[in-house]
């Protein structure tokens, strides 16, 4: 009789509490910030190709970053000013990143690395706006982008090499016999760029997002003593910027690698 | 065992995979120091690339947490 009450106790203790946990999801929901939600409903032949918040802020952070550049270099002087610092800036880090990484042969793929560190850091950096939308927080948005990366890079070695490109999997040096084990090895690990690539990219963005949230949601549910996790949130949401920008240099940095990769072969 | 304590232990589980990543971000920092002690006109020239073995590292230890989110919320 005893045993039977307590495991009445019991379910009903944790009834109560997935109640309770059910309630608390329903108010405080740290992963409802990355719901895509259709804000221009848009159906061709059966395919949804809405125009979601996601779209948006993608939309946005081109525009944001067209605009930074081109106003940057409005009256371009010789010795720039403060808005012209910015686009130098931008400009000099992937330009020093191609010099150093692809040389001098990396400098007709310029243009699209410049975009895609511009799309990616203006998409994480407008990220931190209270209430925006992170469009490189979804998988599908990075993979694309790691997908395309990976699939130009292939087809630009295999363009200037042929099947040459095939030494690629197989470094020069190495005994024959070594083969049978360093190229299942060398060809996994190219297959992996993709997808490491991507969820580096989505990991550290969905991660930090949702930290963020719950950090609130601790402030929120502490009451007074929710001064703590404030204080916490302020440390936290610089990493974030940090984080943020970081993310974008080493997502840039690394497609020079793989360039660098496809175009000398080790 | 439910299914919510099954979430909830599998999610502390894939969570131990991160101490492997905060070894190496560890060392990352401890190598970059002790090269500058060892030759300090080398500091701007390491210090680019320390963030990129950084970012690396942490990947790891987001994709085990990526796994330990992914038990508890799917």
């Amino acid at each position: 009789m005893a045993s039977t009450g307590h495991t009445d106790a019991a379910h009903a203790a944790a009834a109560h509490g997935a109640e309770a946990a059910a309630h608390a999801d329903k108010v405080i929901d740290p992963l409802h910030q990355f719901h895509i939600y259709s804000i221009l409903d848009i159906q061709i032949a059966g395919f949804d190709i809405s125009f979601t918040n996601s779209s948006l802020w993608m939309v946005i952070a081109a525009v944001v970053g067209y605009f930074i550049m081109t106003f940057g270099m409005r009256k371009a002087e010789l010795v720039p000013g403060r808005m012209q610092n910015v686009s130098e800036m931008l400009y000099g880090i992937v330009a020093g990143m191609i010099r150093d990484n692809v040389g001098d042969e990396g400098k007709k793929y310029f243009p699209i690395v410049f975009t895609l560190f511009l799309f990616v850091l203006f998409g994480n950096v407008l990220g931190m706006i209270p209430g925006s939308f992170t469009f490189t927080s979804h998988l599908i948005v990075t993979f694309a982008m790691a997908s395309v990366i990976f699939i130009v890079v292939t087809v630009i070695g295999i363009a200037r090499h042929g099947t040459h490109f095939l030494r690629l999997f197989f470094p020069e040096g190495a005994p024959a016999w070594t083969a049978v084990i360093l190229v299942p090895i060398e060809l996994v690990s190219y297959l992996s760029r993709p997808i490491s690539l991507s969820v580096r990219l989505f990991a550290n963005m969905m991660v930090g997002h949702t930290l963020l949230k719950v950090l609130g949601g601790f402030a929120i549910l502490m009451g007074a003593a929710g001064v703590l996790p404030i204080a916490l949130l302020v440390g936290i949401t610089a990493l974030e910027f940090l984080v943020a920008a970081l993310q974008a240099y080493v997502f840039t940095i690394l497609t020079c690698i793989y360039l660098h990769d496809a175009i000398h072969l080790h | 065992m439910e299914a919510d304590a099954a979430k909830l232990i599998g999610a502390g589980l894939a969570a131990i995979g991160m101490i492997g990543a905060g070894i190496g971000v560890g060392n990352v920092w401890s190598s970059y120091i002790s090269a500058i002690a060892r030759n300090p006109a080398s500091k701007e020239e390491i210090g680019a690339n320390i963030w990129i073995g950084f970012a690396v590292t942490e990947a790891i230890a987001l994709f085990a947490l990526i796994v330990a989110l992914i038990a508890l919320f799917a």
